[in-house]
């Protein structure tokens, strides 16, 4: 089975990599990057811990294949701080108490900022639904909304 | 979890893509949004030797209004179509469908081609393209034929594309006035498949009586199903609550769903014709009926 050369920016990195066809993105971010705060969790494609956003979008990382990100512009939670300055969004959870055990929040946090960049002024409901492909199991969901209402307002 | 090994191929064109197939044969699988397709690959319920990704081929996507048609490029993602102001304008039925397939982030990915080529019957487009008359094409070795939605579907994860075949594009005739459409789902929570839905579209003619319906099934057997024997009792009638519940138990009494964690066979053929009734209903609202 022949391996493939890919190239992708990843946090505004440039990276290059020799890939398994079968490799996994969220695999290649963790252990060919060593960027794990990306997360897996059901590796089922239903919790999104492993949220990315790719090419602008929000995707689910253990359901894409690495070669298929050939190119691809990528964002990981690694790359929201930027200059020692967190992102509006990370302010958010971290003010309004948007996490507790914080195994969901880095995709839930990706999630929120792809919304962000769509929509400036998101209501309730529409924050609602564009984390309906996170989980969150410590039930954070309330403060997750207002973490990201918080950031909505930081970002006006 | 991690797939059983396969090579990967990124073909640039359509015809690329086809002499692939044509070579690999049983070994080979499309590659669309891989919503379905990596899920089956890493949980080993299904291994392909070849995988063939049609990502990078241009012009397969896109959602345009042609010659009396909405026609849907298979490659087009459901994001795009649930921000699609014409889909919205002019196909309820999949503004209604759309939001309710999965989640945000499968969506971004997922693709309508996949969706309705796939042949789950767990699928929502499949019923959707079913009642809405739609026509699929397709292209192989041969060139171009075109498919009758409602004569797509043969079986469980079986449709009528031959293996060196793919899905291009979905056309959709462009409704006449005084129609409307709608689709109704239950569903446990975001991310899972229909306990049960129902897709109908209908045209009304001047005097408020159904002049033409198509209703589709959802999850109700090993292929999406067209109720017909429930779409031919509803022509002719004025839509009240009679017809409707006629029909209705017309549309019900085709379901053949299998028992299990998302409920018994009698509740999920109930939930078709509560479904269905409201699915009638809404329809024949939005065609301007009540």
């Amino acid at each position: 089975m022949a391996k493939h050369k890919i190239s992708l920016t990843v946090n505004g990195a440039a990276h290059s990599a020799e890939v398994e066809s079968r490799l996994l993105l969220v695999h290649l971010i963790r252990e060919v990057l060593r960027l794990t705060g990306t997360h897996i969790g059901c590796d089922t494609s239903h919790c999104g811990a492993c949220t990315v956003i790719l090419d602008g979008a929000p995707v689910k990382s253990c359901t894409l294949l690495a070669v298929q990100a050939d190119g691809a512009q990528i964002t990981t939670v690694e790359g929201l701080e930027q200059g020692g300055k967190l992102h509006p969004v990370q302010e958010g959870f971290t003010e309004k108490h948007g996490l507790q055990c914080g195994f969901c929040t880095p995709g839930m946090m990706l999630s929120s900022v792809a919304l962000l960049e769509r929509n400036k002024n998101p209501s309730e409901q529409e924050i609602r639904e564009a984390i309906a492909g996170n989980l969150c199991r410590c039930t954070g969901y309330v403060n997750i909304v207002k973490a990201v209402q918080y950031a909505a307002e930081k970002m006006r | 979890m991690i797939p059983a090994p396969f090579d990967y191929h990124r073909p640039q064109s359509l015809d690329e893509a086809i002499g692939l197939l044509t070579r690999h044969g049983e070994q080979a699988k499309l590659l669309s949004g891989g919503m379905s397709l990596l899920p089956t690959l890493k949980l080993r319920l299904g291994a392909f030797e070849h995988l063939i990704d049609l990502n990078r081929i241009r012009g397969l996507d896109g959602i345009r209004e042609d010659g009396g048609f909405l026609k849907i490029g298979a490659m087009t993602r459901q994001s795009a179509l649930e921000r699609s102001e014409l889909v919205r304008r002019k196909f309820p039925i999949l503004a209604d469908a759309v939001p309710l397939i999965a989640d945000p982030l499968v969506r971004n990915r997922g693709t309508i081609g996949g969706n309705v080529a796939n042949g789950d019957p767990a699928n929502d487009e499949p019923a959707i393209v079913i009642a809405l008359g739609a026509t699929l094409v397709a292209r192989g070795p041969k060139g171009e034929r075109t498919i009758a939605a409602n004569r797509f579907y043969t079986d469980l994860y079986t449709t009528a594309l031959a293996r060196d075949e793919i899905l291009t594009e979905i056309r959709i005739p462009l409704p006449p006035a005084k129609s409307g459409g709608a689709y109704v789902k239950l569903k446990r929570k975001t991310g899972d498949f229909a306990v049960a839905a129902v897709a109908v579209q209908l045209t009304l003619d001047a005097k408020g009586a159904v002049a033409s319906a198509g209703i589709g099934l959802t999850n109700a057997g090993p292929t999406p199903l067209e109720a017909s024997d429930a779409a031919k009792f509803l022509a002719g009638k004025t839509p009240d609550a009679n017809a409707v519940a006629e029909a209705a138990k017309r549309a019900a009494a085709i379901a053949a769903p299998s028992a299990d964690h998302r409920g018994s066979v009698e509740y999920k053929k109930e939930m078709t014709r509560v479904l269905a009734a409201r699915a009638i209903h809404k329809a024949a609202e939005r065609a301007g009926g009540k």
